[in-house]
């Protein structure tokens, strides 16, 4: 995991939209009086989701301002959680799994893909389209190798099925999330063998 | 109770004491690092690790451990603890050798060295060698104020100071970014502390990580003259050691009163220590053609008995100021009393205190401890976060316990805690009294902001009143509580002096014609308008020296053995450390030698003669560290009698923290606290 400080360059100010300021007041109110920092996760998270995915100086001080806190208890939490990102990313943030069962079944083509096609972690390409990091375990790991690109989760990549994807997100075609292979959940590759029927929305 | 065996040892302890405390409770030392008794619980230093029986069967860090957290034996043995098992030896040497890690071997260089915890555990419960050949992580030093200097590759995350700032101080001034191997210690982008009491996390800093900045580079503890001593920077009287070396102070650190300040001590109480150094009056000036000329003491004298003589007994006034303690203030009443003047007053700033209403009337009858017990508070024209700092953490740490309600009338100021704002002025005290409902135990704080106004009786009335109608008098409670700024004050008030029959109040002395001759015992917050003859008696070149016609050296707090009286009645003896410098005397001896000047010697030679007269006259005196329960029945009087309040607001009684005294404006490093304090107001109002 590398450093996690505010970027260097940062945005001017930041106001939550009209909507998210509602949706902030009906959820602080969910909160006994006092409380309201037991927010502050959800809080940046809204505020990271407006404001392209990052968070900068300025809505980490307007969230602790909106719940009460103490301006480095909130820079606390954002600078722990890796799911906070503290300076830009591109409008596709691949968060790309290295741990060992990735590894093992091939994230090193994924990232070698990366490196050829993005560059190096945490640069956003000059179009802004990707950016991406090698993250722990993001808990996938009967699909593996996988990464999870904004929301979402796309499995079983190859570096051809994961060169395609790029491809496909780059020029704006809709794109299939989760496994890339076919598979419905993390049932075997091959065929069922011991649980022989699918369940759920798989069966449909 | 529940029994609990320690090494073999039975003892009986609360369920809710950690095993730390029940292992003290045993005689057993447990090493720590994080843990702090006045703190809260974090547990990630790991170094008070024991084993247990009847808990989980590995290494248990016992300050986060309570006792009812472990199981008997199965027939009902009491569950057992082992601090000097072989495990718990590992397990110590383990996390001493983790923390050893990332900890530079910088010893010789560190100014905590010889005081340090990480020092001295690691002697006691580390091994000899270290087995780690990688590179140290190093961290970058952090600005974190002029008060504290920071040398983050020593720390070892504790979080003590986290703690203290966001629980004690109530700033939340410090925190923890980032995770794992790349957590540091800072406050919120460099930005420096806040509070009042930030000199403390440096106390608390178990390693040379945070250190006292003004005190860097300059000496070891072991060559440091210890004394025990009573700060005079408030009210308050806060339990100090003044370091020395030589005849320089050197520093000013806590000693733990759990009655007055528990281990804390603010930052101007500890940081004035170049003040002493700096602006100091050394010899005698004589003021000549409208400029002072350094004196002989024989000269200086000679001055004033033939000012003094020349003058007559009611053209003549006594003024004594903040910091002087009760053995001088007697001796300057002695001596008005033996030239026949009855304008005597220590009440500078115009406080419409008076000890005819009786002692309760002035005093913290509530006791700074029985803060803790009050149901509510209210407070009247008081900022007790600038005017006893300490004792505002004391209010901090009741309310932060909850179902304390606060109100306030008077300036709004953040205090480190929510209350509600009830109005400005007297007239909103007024309504409150009338409306609101009464409270079990209200404490009610009168500050001098209320009261050095014309109308400060009719608010000390009010104040009465409040405690009268809304539970702030009842069995065992006394909640009428006047907070003082000066440390003299309250000793000066129980001696009586005051104006006498016909005599001139401070400001009316202060006036152009009002009087020929003034002694003005270090008083340097009054402007003496033209005309009077001054003689000072003091220690800084301020505000009182510069009136002054003839000055007199002294001695500063630490420099004098004396008695003083903190606000909440409480005597406390303060001790000398050093000596006061060049020619300047002990006040009692100067005023001593004044008396032998004009004729007529006082009769005392010793300061121990000058004692036994004061308690022949004031037994109370004698009673060192007792306080007894307010009487009700003065309140009760006070509350009755009649007084007229205005509509104007109370104003603030202390504009700048950093500079109430003349040591204090004296001082560099309080002239920079408050420059940075001031900046942070300019910025805020923007």
């Amino acid at each position: 995991m590398s450093v996690r400080r505010l970027a260097e360059k940062q945005t001017e100010s930041f106001e939550f939209t009209p909507e998210n300021k509602a949706w902030l007041e009906k959820q602080i109110a969910k909160y006994p009086d006092g409380r309201q920092a037991s927010m502050v996760v959800p809080a940046l998270w809204q505020a990271q989701k407006q404001h392209d995915n990052w968070l900068s100086q300025a809505a980490i001080e307007k969230v602790a301002d909106a719940l009460g806190m103490a301006k480095i208890r909130v820079l606390e939490i954002a600078t722990f959680y890796s799911m906070f990102n503290l300076e830009p990313v591109g409008k596709y943030f691949i968060q790309l799994c290295g741990t060992t069962p990735c590894l093992l079944a091939g994230s090193d083509d994924l990232i070698a893909v990366l490196h050829r096609r993005v560059g190096p972690q945490r640069r956003v390409t000059d179009d802004g389209l990707f950016s991406w990091l090698e993250v722990e375990c993001l808990g996938a790991c009967c699909n593996a190798p996988m990464v999870q690109i904004n929301d979402d989760y796309y499995e079983d990549l190859t570096a051809e099925n994961f060169e395609k994807l790029l491809d496909n997100l780059a020029a704006g075609r809709p794109v299939k999330i989760g496994s890339q292979i076919g598979r419905v959940s993390s049932e075997p590759v091959g065929k069922l063998t011991s649980l022989t029927s699918l369940y759920g929305d798989g069966a449909k | 109770m529940t029994k609990i065996l320690v090494d073999g040892v039975e003892v009986d302890v609360p369920g809710d004491f950690t095993l730390l405390q029940a292992c003290e409770q045993a005689g057993a030392e447990i090493p720590r690092f994080c843990y702090h008794e006045r703190l809260s619980i974090a547990g990630n230093c790991r170094m008070c690790l024991v084993e247990v029986k009847g808990g989980p069967p590995k290494p248990q860090a016992s300050c986060a451990m309570s006792v009812k957290d472990l199981r008997p034996g199965p027939n009902g043995a009491p569950p057992e603890v082992l601090t000097k098992s072989p495990m718990v030896k590992k397990a110590r040497e383990g996390v001493m050798e983790f923390l050893l890690i990332n900890h530079p071997l910088d010893c010789p260089i560190c100014d905590q060295g010889g005081e340090c915890d990480l020092q001295d555990q690691a002697l006691v419960f580390g091994v000899d060698s270290s087995r780690f050949h990688e590179n140290k992580r190093a961290v970058e030093d952090k600005y974190i104020g002029v008060l504290v200097k920071t040398e983050m590759n020593r720390c070892i995350h504790c979080t003590r100071c986290v703690r203290f700032t966001a629980e004690v101080a109530g700033t939340g001034d410090m925190g923890a970014i980032g995770r794992g191997e790349d957590m540091e210690i800072t406050t919120y982008l460099e930005s420096a502390m806040t509070s009042e009491l930030q000199g403390n996390v440096a106390d608390l800093c178990p390693v040379g990580a945070l250190l006292p900045k003004p005190q860097s580079f300059r000496g070891r503890p072991w060559e440091y003259q210890k004394t025990e001593t009573i700060d005079v920077m408030d009210a308050l009287g806060s339990a100090i050691r003044v370091d020395s070396r030589g005849r320089e102070v050197m520093r000013i650190l806590p000693r733990i009163n759990d009655l007055v300040n528990e281990e804390w001590i603010s930052d101007k109480t500890r940081q004035i220590v170049d003040g002493l150094k700096t602006q100091r009056l050394d010899r005698p000036y004589i003021r000549e053609n409208g400029r002072l000329r350094p004196a002989s003491w024989q000269e200086a004298l000679a001055a004033v008995a033939a000012k003094t003589k020349a003058t007559s007994a009611s053209r003549i006034g006594a003024l004594v100021g903040d910091l002087a303690g009760v053995e001088e203030t007697f001796a300057l009443k002695l001596l008005a009393e033996q030239l026949g003047t009855p304008n005597l007053d220590c009440r500078q700033e115009g406080a419409k205190l008076d000890p005819k209403f009786g002692r309760a009337s002035y005093l913290f009858n509530a006791t700074v401890a029985g803060i803790e017990q009050a149901g509510a508070a209210l407070i009247i024209g008081a900022n007790p976060r600038k005017e006893a700092p300490v004792l505002n953490a004391r209010l901090r740490k009741r309310w932060l316990r909850g179902d304390f309600k606060i109100s306030l009338v008077g300036e709004r100021a953040d205090l480190t805690y929510d209350y509600d704002y009830l109005g400005a002025g007297p007239e909103s005290l007024l309504q409150f009294i009338r409306s609101a409902k009464p409270t079990e135990k209200l404490l009610i704080i009168v500050g001098q902001g209320a009261l050095a106004r014309d109308d400060g009786e009719a608010a000390l009335t009010l104040a009465a009143q409040a405690a009268q109608r809304l539970g702030g008098l009842g069995d065992g409670w006394n909640g009428f509580s006047v907070l003082h700024t000066a440390a003299a004050r309250v000793g000066a008030l129980d001696l009586g002096f005051t104006p006498g029959a016909g005599g001139l109040d401070a400001r009316a002395m202060a006036k152009a014609g009002a009087l020929d001759l003034i002694f003005n015992l270090g008083a340097d917050e009054i402007a003496i308008e033209p005309g009077a003859f001054v003689v000072y008696i003091g220690t800084h070149g301020d505000r009182g020296a510069h009136r002054a016609d003839v000055i007199l050296p002294g001695a500063a707090y630490t420099e004098k053995s004396g008695l003083y009286v903190n606000t909440e009645g409480r005597v406390q003896r303060a001790f000398r450390v050093v000596f006061p410098p060049g020619e300047a005397r002990e006040d009692w001896a100067v005023l001593r030698a004044l008396s032998g000047a004009l004729g007529a010697p006082l009769p005392f030679d010793s300061l121990a003669a000058l004692r036994r007269l004061l308690v022949e006259s004031h037994p109370h005196f004698a009673e060192l560290d007792e306080i007894a329960l307010g009487d009700h029945a003065q309140v009760v009087a006070l509350a009755n009698h009649p007084a007229v309040a205005m509509k104007d607001s109370f104003a603030p009684a202390i504009q700048n923290f950093f500079f109430t005294n003349p040591i204090a404006r004296a001082s560099a490093v309080m002239a920079e606290c408050s420059a940075l304090a001031q900046g942070r107001l300019a910025q805020a109002a923007e």
